[in-house]
């Protein structure tokens, strides 16, 4: 069955709308595939989402993975959205356009499956906003044979919950492999003709794939869950993370999309490893995304080549959660900047570590001509606390960092900070002011001039499922603005250093709410709800969110906000996300949950014996890094 | 402990190359600051020379003339490119061309004729502009009844603000046409500040007249350039033409690789 282009209707509303381009598709790179390529029963067509604007979602590097991966299997279509701005969604309304997918616009309600990566909860309600453009019933309940399938992915995905009534269901961990098989089985399931029920309890059985329908919750009297269980003979008790081992057998995104539009990262990216043992216990990332997996230098190589040549790009991104820890980052840096000499093209390492290494990494990487910023993560404000998050960086280490980064030319570099950590104290937070006197200082004394400075960026902690801090009291808005409010004055009360440091905060009132939701369960459901039915969305967007109005609905749906944030739970307490297999071991999180209020510190399993966190024997992984030893050859032609 | 840049200053400038260019289709949709970008990356892929500033945040040599606004086509945009080796601006052409999106289409490439600017040869436009559901007679009178007025004043948001301003003075001729389902207004307008954009005449038209446009109207740049003395818009590209073929083809081009 033929599916007509909504863009003739829509391109009259186009004129009315801010940044038109982002609707209008055909990014470089972007394809378009027949929707009729074979009989209606061979076909799987999924339409990718990522729930925030075109700008911030056209760079996700797991959307752009999977669309590619989907679209080079025959008989299988892949398209994306984004989330709509009001200014579009009004107009939508108003002449009852259904959302569309920007490749093709074809409606978003006749693929198969509406997949949804979500990088972090506040795109809750973009989900029940963009469900509601595409006049897809809100409730998975609700919909019938003719409805996608609702899909969520990404990192929230290992706590599903809160949205259990909305999405059909849920892929925790790595997709690249994941969604080949959802589309073997949909097409199964759709050449025997199988009800919808039938599909998802196939998709449920193959042990992969979460379908919160098949799993009941009861709760206790005290409003703590008592038990989940299936409600299905033959789905498992627990769901398990999707891991891909060896990460130069997908060299995706191969062609990266090129946005006409301006979007946030305008960069080509290339993720050199996946998953990280460094073991900071805040970290979500982190934990999920366990064992390390490196991609080799050859294939790094090789992917950065093809890339360029692909999207005319000027700038490389080497991802990953600690793009310095690679087993062969000094010889990476220095074949890719011997390759790219002279060419305008520069590398930068977003995410790194606080030691000198980094400053020579950084230089090598800006030998192609541009110099990229420098940003160091101290996490926590003093010693002790650096110990309790397992971050382990002294303030000597940090000051003697930065100090070579001034030395090697750079005048400005940015100190990122976390504030409501566990255990913290006031003193803590009012050390951060004393770290950044300390490196102005220095930084003074060895460039000889006044012209240094540095930023402390501080954000609300928020703790999350499946870390050591899951059962942690989250510190309430209140003590965390107070906090900063301190620091801020710490910092300014210096006169000589006060001008050099500059002061980035985000308040606490979109964490307490980011909290809510990501340790909470299938009754934080019915606050979104309410959140999305008063107007709420774009959560992420300091400028559309509204803390009153999700503390409202909290209210009226008989949520105590404090009960799912500021409660430290206990070690017996079933957690919402017990069901759900990141690989890590109940026992060992809280272990280091223990450690953690000790102060004991954790060593890199990569580099010393393992300590049993349990993922590699669950999951049949096991840690891949090298040294290859080989070396990025010069390139034959540039 | 440098503040400069490591490496050798950047190769110096050796030709100049300027291009007219098309906005069709989708494409209309870009903002000026878009089509920056999207020229940037396919300047890249098709391995074109270019030349780049210093520094430490070095940019390759890009001057642009005016732009259409976003959501307006056009035919007719122009920019100049700086080169660091000499191509042969046909070539050139053909490898940008097969390099920026459908839509955006380098329709002319010549090489600059030496000590001449770019932007003083553009003073005027040629718009076209689709009004559809509007019939021919009913366009013909707002035509009629603004060309009678020696002023027309619109309100608009620019960058300083609302603003106030006469559209009458900067139109030098306007007609209206008829087409199927739709009618055609045909507009001469100089460059004036603050501009009179498409959307501000047909604003004036309104204004002056009972006309209503059901379905926003689609505005195309045919033409810009310098207004001759019958009122018609020149080609700017046409002195650098006459230039290059006086020069003769003595100096020569080196072949492009690929």
């Amino acid at each position: 069955m033929p599916v007509e282009s909504l863009f003739p209707r829509l391109e009259k509303l186009l004129p009315q709308v801010s940044k038109p381009i982002q609707y209008v598709g055909g990014e470089l790179n972007s394809q378009v595939k027949d929707w009729d390529e074979a009989p209606e029963s061979e076909m799987v067509r999924w339409c990718l989402m990522y729930p925030d604007a075109y700008e911030v979602g056209l760079p996700n590097q797991g959307v752009m993975i999977l669309y590619e991966v989907l679209n080079e299997q025959p008989n299988t279509i892949a398209e994306r959205c984004y989330s709509v701005w009001p200014d579009l969604a009004t107009l939508m309304r108003q002449h009852a356009i259904p959302a569309f997918s920007i490749d093709a616009h074809r409606p978003v309600k006749e693929f198969d499956v509406l997949g949804i990566s979500f990088s972090t909860e506040l795109g809750y309600t973009n989900m029940l906003e963009a469900l509601d453009l595409a006049q897809i019933p809100l409730h998975a309940a609700d919909r019938d044979a003719t409805h996608p399938i609702v899909l969520a992915g990404g990192h929230a995905a290992f706590n599903p919950e809160p949205i259990a009534e909305f999405i059909d269901a849920a892929v925790l961990g790595d997709g690249e492999q994941a969604v080949l098989e959802m589309t073997d089985i949909i097409r199964r399931a759709k050449r025997e003709g199988l009800t919808r029920e039938q599909t998802l309890l196939e998709l449920a059985k193959s042990g992969g794939v979460y379908v919160p329908r098949f799993y009941d919750v009861s709760y206790l009297a005290d409003g703590r869950i008592q038990r989940v269980a299936p409600n299905h003979p033959d789905v498992p008790f627990r769901v398990r993370k999707r891991t891909v081992m060896d990460l130069d057998e997908w060299p995706y995104p191969k062609q990266p999309l090129v946005p006409l539009a301006e979007t946030v990262h305008e960069r080509m990216s290339v993720e050199i490893f996946r998953g990280c043992t460094r073991g900071c216990r805040f970290c979500q990332a982190g934990m999920i995304t366990r064992p390390v997996r490196e991609r080799s230098i050859t294939g790094i190589g090789e992917m950065v080549e093809a890339g360029l040549a692909a999207t005319g790009y000027e700038e490389v991104g080497l991802l990953s959660l600690s793009s310095a820890d690679h087993s062969e980052i000094a010889d990476i840096a220095k074949g890719l900047a011997d390759r790219y000499e002279g060419t305008q093209t520069s590398l930068s390492l977003p995410s790194t570590r606080v030691d000198a290494f980094n400053i020579d990494l950084a230089q090598e990487l800006s030998r192609g001509g541009r110099r990229s910023g420098l940003t160091f993560a101290p996490e926590g404000g003093s010693e002790r606390l650096r110990k309790v998050i397992n971050k382990m960086v002294s303030k000597d280490d940090l000051v003697a960092t930065v100090t070579a980064a001034y030395g090697a030319g750079w005048r400005q570099v940015k100190l990122y900070f976390m504030c409501g950590l566990p255990t913290e104290t006031d003193e803590d937070v009012l050390e951060i002011a004393e770290m950044a006197r300390d490196v102005i200082r220095a930084g003074r004394q060895v460039t000889g001039t006044r012209d240094v400075k540095c930023t402390v960026s501080i954000g609300g902690f928020v703790p999350k499922a499946h870390t050591p801090f899951q059962w942690a009291s989250q510190a309430d808005p209140a003590t965390i603005d107070r906090r900063l409010m301190l620091l801020k004055d710490a910092i300014r009360s210096d006169k000589s250093t006060a001008k050099a440091i500059g002061f980035r905060y985000h308040d606490g009132k979109p964490g307490a709410v980011e909290g809510l939701l990501s340790r909470g369960d299938r009754r934080i459901g019915r606050v979104i709800e309410e959140v999305w039915r008063q107007g709420g969305k774009f959560d992420g967007w300091s400028e559309h969110f509204s803390y009153d109005r999700w503390m409202t609905a909290a209210v009226a749906t008989d949520i105590d906000v404090d009960w799912y944030t500021t409660r430290e739970r206990g070690e017996l307490e079933i957690l919402p996300w017990d069901h759900l297999d990141s690989g890590l071991d109940k026992e060992w999180l809280w272990s280091d949950w223990q450690e953690a209020l000790s102060e004991q510190d954790l060593d890199d399993c990569r580099w010393i014996p393992c300590f049993d966190c349990g993922v590699c024997p669950q999951l049949g992984t096991e840690i891949q890094v090298g040294p290859t030893g080989r070396k990025l050859l010069p390139l034959a032609i540039k | 402990m440098s503040r400069q840049p490591p490496g050798a200053p950047p190769p110096p400038i050796v030709q100049r190359i300027r291009l007219r260019y098309t906005k069709r289709g989708r494409l209309r949709f870009t903002s000026h600051r878009d089509i920056a970008r999207v020229f940037e990356r396919a300047l890249r892929r098709a391995q074109i020379p270019m030349a780049f500033s210093a520094g430490f945040s070095p940019h390759p040599k890009i001057s642009w003339v005016g732009a259409a606004a976003t959501g307006v086509a056009s035919e007719a945009e122009y920019v100049e490119i700086a080169l660091a080796e000499r191509r042969d601006p046909e070539q050139l052409r053909q490898q940008l061309d097969a390099s920026l999106p459908d839509g955006i289409d380098v329709t002319e490439a010549v090489e600059a004729a030496p000590g001449s600017s770019l932007p003083d040869r553009v003073q005027a436009s040629l718009w076209r502009i689709e009004l559809p559901q509007v019939t021919q007679i009913a366009l013909q009178q707002a035509v009629l009844a603004f060309l009678l007025k020696d002023c027309v004043e619109v309100e608009r948001m620019t960058k300083n603000g609302r603003r106030t301003f006469d559209t009458r003075a900067a139109v030098v001729s306007m007609s209206a046409a008829g087409a199927a389902d739709c009618a055609i207004l045909t507009v001469v307008v100089q460059h004036v500040t603050p501009a009179v954009r498409p959307d501000d005449v047909l604003t004036g038209l309104r204004s002056v007249s009972d006309l209503a446009t059901p379905v926003p109207p689609a505005a195309t740049r045919l033409a810009q350039g310098l207004l001759t003395a019958e009122g018609e818009v020149a080609d700017p590209l046409a002195p650098d033409r006459i230039d290059s073929t006086a020069a003769g083809t003595s100096e020569a081009v080196p072949t492009a690789p690929g």
